[in-house]
């Protein structure tokens, strides 16, 4: 679809931004120390913190990914939202006060805490960065998918907006301003989301009616319309050329032609949206609808929380699904083509995430493994573990993790609800479910969608501050300072940070702008993958097992971190999306790796630490002392 | 309460099985949402009182459940540690 720029999202784009650089420029001066830096002192009250926590876990995918799901597959987009929030329970339970206790700036800081080893350094340290890549990249291109369309620039400007801006952030003051991005952020976007919601049930549904099904023979009736009836072999597809030559494609079904709506990029370069050129008065039809609600009614007013679901429940609604048709001339027909399903079946699991109805056990195993990394994920990714070591201590880390839970979880509440307002709002775009949010937020006001939209571009900004923070603490931290051990000055030790970041930021603009044709949720799955993978296992053994030793811990690092990152390359879903090649010749037979390489991680660590000396005092045995 | 008093070992070591027990509790309530949706959707289309489906009344729950293990769990660790005179819960 083509987005008219609004001055009103570039003004209050421009004000967030520019609030955000001021607060940063501002907090600059409380950054001049290695424990100001990296920690904030420290000083971080947990409640500012909790929400930070907030800001720095709904990233891109949480908010537009997940309701982009929801609007157009139903309640499976939720699943993410409940892994997701699940996986807060192990960074509370398990992870959040022995890594406040035991580290002092980075998440290698607290694993090597007892072993001072240069395996467990390197290995985690290169883990951390691994991870914050993988989860970096799908922001900056969701930055640069979202300013496409709202502010009218091409992606790699969205994509140097965020990373400029951020590496400003970062290189200003560090985690002291990182964190009060996440807090405004975090706080901001439940707020606001919350507000969505509520418009939403006032508005509650409005029947728009079914797709328009035409009988063939009308259509051959018209005077000057030529059928082609199979114009893509073994296709159920007929194309339809009017007098004036205009080209229309119409899906064959059992009940009649269905209209869809196309987009057709010719062999020489041009582009035509449903026949003719893509002006304004020519686009993509906005979609969106309820087919039909309960006893025939046309609206329902206001809906109580509940009544929303009852009522989707029990109604129509029009999906739609997408095929792209290649034909001799070498040019490319995508076809949006409607569908009335009911609701009750968009409302249970199964829409999105195919393997769940197949009798294919493998392919319930890949939801599985997807739903473990979910859960393991979280409490294994850099920028939450960093997170901890702002706050003074470990009643402070478990309070704020559980403001985040509260914050987080109300969010993921919500995220149904926006999602199937999306759903039935009439506003979403058919090639880009991203947008969902947004524009369900255009459908109540021009306002409310410069808001939300800034709101998301901010969620881009603030989960990326956090990401280059975790790396730059990494670099110069981590490698520079531990490992080789340079040498450093307090005031070295900042620098050294900073250049960290910039470079990093550098490296995620040009990373943004390379990955720009990639699946974003591809990649934010593969993070979640390889951080449970590769930091998980050994953060829990060192944690409970008394003879984990460091050669265990490293190698655990390692194998975690290399055997999930070979899985994903080797998997059906890399094969078709990445490579474009046949996804059955794949090696592995199910695409997510959890489920196989997190045990393989904890096997590893136990396999190794038994054939390796036991250590003299370990973190276990502490823990174990009553 | 200063952080030495909560690096006590009685209180760490405490404070690691309340958050281990209820870990598992939540790790239950999981894997019995995960089952359900791979192998029973039929179960999970049934409507439950107030309208929703239990696909949507479990998923809520199991986001509410995080909340509320999460706050039991912050008062557990509330709690003084009473064989200890010298140390308190941390507050």
């Amino acid at each position: 679809m083509l987005y008219s720029t609004s001055i009103m999202a570039i003004a209050v784009f421009a004000f967030f931004v520019l609030g955000v650089l001021a607060l940063s420029f501002y907090l600059g001066r409380r950054g001049q120390t290695a424990k100001g830096y990296y920690a904030a002192h420290g000083q971080i009250h947990w409640s500012v913190n909790g929400m930070a926590f907030a800001g720095d876990y709904l990233s891109a995918a949480s908010f537009l990914g997940i309701c982009g799901l929801i609007a157009s597959y139903g309640y499976d987009g939720f699943l993410y939202s409940i892994g997701y929030l699940a996986g807060w329970i192990v960074a509370l339970l398990v992870i959040a006060e022995p890594i406040k206790r035991l580290g002092k700036f980075t998440f290698t800081d607290a694993l090597d805490s007892h072993y001072d080893s240069r395996g467990i350094k390197l290995a985690a340290a290169i883990s951390t960065l691994v991870v914050s890549a993988f989860y970096l990249i799908p922001q900056m291109v969701g930055a640069g998918a979202l300013i496409t369309p709202l502010l009218g620039l091409p992606h790699y400007a969205g994509v140097l907006l965020v990373g400029v801006t951020v590496t400003l952030i970062v290189v200003t003051a560090g985690m002291v301003s990182t964190t009060w991005v996440q807090f405004i952020k975090g706080t901001l976007l439940v707020i606001f989301c919350a507000a969505l919601t509520i418009m939403i049930l006032m508005r509650g549904f409005t029947a728009k009616g079914s797709p328009t099904v035409v009988n063939p023979e009308e259509l051959r009736a018209k005077p000057g319309v030529r059928i082609v009836e199979n114009a893509w072999k073994d296709k159920p597809y007929a194309k339809v050329i009017n007098a004036e030559g205009v080209e229309s494609v119409y899906k064959i079904t059992d009940a009649g032609w269905v209209e869809t709506q196309t987009v057709v990029a010719k062999s020489d370069g041009t582009k035509l949206v449903n026949g003719k050129p893509q002006t304004k008065d020519n686009d993509l039809r906005p979609i969106g609808t309820l087919a039909e609600l309960p006893g025939g009614a046309e609206k329902t007013g206001s809906l109580g929380p509940f009544d929303f679901f009852d009522t989707l429940r029990q109604s129509k609604v029009v999906t739609w699904s997408k095929e792209v048709l290649k034909d001799e001339s070498g040019a490319s027909t995508t076809v949006f083509t409607p569908a009335v399903q009911r609701g009750e079946d968009l409302l249970k699991p199964g829409g999105y995430f195919k393997g769940m109805k197949s009798p294919n056990f493998t392919d319930k195993l890949d939801f599985i493994s997807l739903m473990i990394a979910l859960f393991c994920g979280t409490a294994s990714l850099p920028h939450i573990l960093i997170r901890y070591y702002t706050v003074k201590d470990q009643s402070s880390a478990r309070k704020s993790t559980v403001v985040g839970i509260a914050a987080i979880g109300f969010f993921y509440v919500l995220t149904l609800y926006l999602g199937l307002g999306a759903m039935t709002s009439g506003a979403m775009d058919v090639t880009d479910n991203n947008m969902a949010a947004p524009l369900l937020a255009r459908s109540f006001s021009e306002l409310m969608f410069a808001v939300i939209s800034a709101i998301a571009f901010t969620t881009v900004l603030g989960t990326v501050s956090g990401l280059i923070m975790a790396g730059a603490g990494a670099v110069a931290h981590d490698l520079l300072e531990n490992l080789f051990r340079i040498p450093m000055t307090d005031h070295q030790k900042v620098l050294f940070g900073k250049g960290a970041a910039a470079l990093l930021g550098g490296g995620a603009m040009v990373l943004g702008i390379l990955f720009k044709d990639f699946n974003v949720s591809f990649l934010v799955g593969w993070a979640f993958n390889i951080a449970a993978s590769a930091n998980l296992p050994a953060l829990v053994m060192m944690l409970f097992w008394r003879r984990t030793t460091k050669q265990g811990i490293a190698c655990a690092v390692a194998v975690g971190m290399l055997s999930s990152l070979a899985w994903i390359l080797l998997s059906a879903d890399t094969y078709s999306k990445v490579y474009g090649w046949d996804p059955k010749t794949s090696i592995v037979p199910f695409s997510q790796p959890g489920l196989v390489t997190i045990p393989l991680g904890f096997l590893v660590l136990i396999v190794v630490s038994l054939l390796t000396p036991k250590p003299a005092h370990s973190v276990a045995e502490e823990l174990a002392e009553t | 309460m200063h952080s030495h008093h909560e690096d006590h070992p009685h209180l760490v070591s405490r404070n690691a099985r309340y958050g281990l027990i209820l870990f598992a509790v939540y790790v239950l309530l999981y894997a019995g949402f995960i089952f359900l949706a791979v192998f029973r959707t039929d179960i999970m289309s049934k409507v439950i009182p107030g309208g929703m489906n239990l696909a949507i009344g479990y998923g809520f729950g199991l986001i509410v459940a995080a909340l509320v293990l999460a706050l039991i769990y912050m008062t557990l660790c509330r709690r003084p540690v009473v064989h200890e005179s010298n140390v308190e819960g941390s507050r």
